[in-house]
């Protein structure tokens, strides 16, 4: 009885967690990039303008939800909602610290790059149901970019796979106890981090929504909280790269004793937030045949030959 | 465990059957995508999680979003729809129903004469499939290595840019004559 009390707890802490925390990533990104480009950002609403995030909910929540007559209502209704279903279940097999799992499958990491993979139904659907031409390059533009960068990033990490033998995230992190992923693993770590966020299409990567060109591409004709889920699932698509770039490299919840478990997991995850707000606050945006030719005739040839390489060393090792 | 097979069967089914009949191609292939789901649960629940995952990553999340994207770049509009509607006339059902009736027969046959071993099942995992797949089976894995490489060979080929010949006089301003 107390293991399923438990277990329900962890569930919804997740839920709410995650939430919580890409919710708060609105505050913490406004700030931290008036940091880096010396300006003040929000300081108006309470203590360091720390209410901001409340301002920006209630406001996002009593805007009018318009949706044009012209757009496949169906469509253009479930089309958010796909990102946030997609991110969210694949928190569910994030451990964040030992038995702190709501599903240890044994396929985990399979897990979470299939619902990376269904995450870009959202844009392409966006993108068409839209009915507009900006939309539509957007979502098309999207999609060729989430399926090409998907698989550099499945093969990114089946490097970390070879070298513990398992699909399961607790078994990657035990065995991290000696040395984490990031030192034997470095190139596939840096395509997996390329990977993430032409994943979550983030700045520098952010083509399908590039605002100088496009209007703001997929998701110009959403308002209101429809747009408000583009919105937080793009902050949750952030966490969540890095809370698995956090279990796949950086040995996850393993730490020094002096402080819990999750806490240490909790440091790194948004050690690497930062840096995604750091990398949108410098980078410039690639045009989009660079972004392309730079995934297939680059970093798909250093990934593959990652594997081969690691193959080699662990037969050798064996 | 049964009870989530059939769900998983009956929401596969309906989708399917929405697949053919819905007029609108995007609604059609999205439908498709949740009979692929749906298949992907029953395979889960039946031993076989990697197949499960590989079927969402492959067909639910590579395959079909290129076919929504192919359909969503020739943006067929009312005119397709009509066009669908008509062909889903009566007259055309003739020959897929008698597939049916033949299919649902060996079905029934199956079933009464008890050929199903259902009930024991073994949680097969990647390892195990690998093994199988480098094992005993890999002439078939190298030989559909062979045929996609002819096709990305093809398409390479097909999707070439031709390489335009200027006169030395105009290649430096290439720019405005294309």
């Amino acid at each position: 009885m107390n293991d399923t009390l438990f277990h329900i707890l962890i569930i919804v802490g997740v839920l709410l967690g995650s939430v919580t925390i890409a919710a708060g990533l609105i505050y913490v990104e406004r700030k931290m990039l008036a940091v880096w480009q010396q300006r003040k950002g929000p300081n108006r609403v309470g203590p360091f303008g720390i209410f901001q995030v409340l301002a920006d909910m209630v406001k996002i929540f009593f805007k009018e939800d318009w949706i044009p007559p012209f757009v496949d209502k169906k469509l253009f209704i479930v089309a958010p909602t796909i990102i946030m279903l997609t991110i969210l279940m694949s928190f569910a097999i994030i451990p964040f610290a030992p038995s702190w799992v709501v599903a240890d499958l044994n396929i985990g990491l399979l897990f979470v790059l299939a619902m990376s993979s269904l995450g870009a139904y959202t844009i392409i659907l966006a993108g068409w149901s839209s009915n507009n031409k900006y939309s539509l390059l957007g979502g098309v533009r999207g999609a060729a970019q989430m399926i090409s960068y998907e698989v550099f990033m499945g093969l990114s990490i089946m490097g970390v796979v070879i070298q513990t033998g398992s699909f399961r995230l607790t078994d990657i992190v035990e065995a991290q106890q000696n040395i984490w992923f990031v030192i034997p693993q470095f190139i596939g770590f840096i395509i997996f981090l390329i990977a993430g966020v032409a994943e979550t299409h983030r700045l520098p990567f952010d083509l399908p929504e590039a605002e100088s060109e496009l209007i703001a591409g997929f998701h110009s004709e959403y308002s209101g909280m429809k747009f408000g889920m583009f919105f937080v699932g793009e902050y949750l698509g952030i966490t969540l790269v890095s809370a698995l770039i956090t279990v796949l490299f950086f040995g996850g919840w393993l730490g020094p004793a002096f402080l819990p478990p999750i806490i240490w997991f909790l440091i790194k995850m948004f050690c690497f937030i930062l840096f995604f707000v750091l990398l949108r606050a410098t980078l410039p945006r690639p045009r989009y045949d660079q972004l392309m030719s730079y995934g297939w005739k680059l970093l798909l040839p250093l990934a593959l030959l990652n594997v081969l390489v690691t193959g080699a060393i662990v037969l050798l090792n064996a | 465990m049964n009870i989530i097979f059939y769900i998983a069967a009956l929401i596969a089914l309906i989708a399917t059957f929405r697949v053919v009949t819905h007029k609108n191609a995007v609604h059609a292939l999205l439908y498709l995508v949740v009979s692929l789901l749906a298949i992907s649960v029953i395979f889960f629940i039946s031993g076989a999680p990697f197949v499960a995952a590989l079927e969402v990553i492959v067909y639910a999340g590579a395959i079909m979003v290129l076919f929504v994207f192919a359909i969503v770049m020739l943006n067929l509009g009312e005119d397709s729809i009509q066009r669908e509607a008509n062909l889903l006339q009566p007259g055309v059902w003739k020959i897929p129903t008698i597939l049916i009736v033949i299919l649902l027969a060996e079905l029934i046959y199956v079933f009464a004469s008890n050929q199903m071993t259902a009930g024991n099942v073994r949680i097969v995992d990647a390892a195990e499939v690998s093994q199988r797949l480098f094992g005993g089976y890999v002439l078939a894995v190298e030989m559909t290595g062979i045929l996609l490489l002819s096709g990305i060979v093809g398409a390479y080929h097909l999707g070439r840019e031709k390489k335009r010949e200027y006169h030395r006089y105009l290649q430096t301003n290439e720019e405005e004559h294309e």
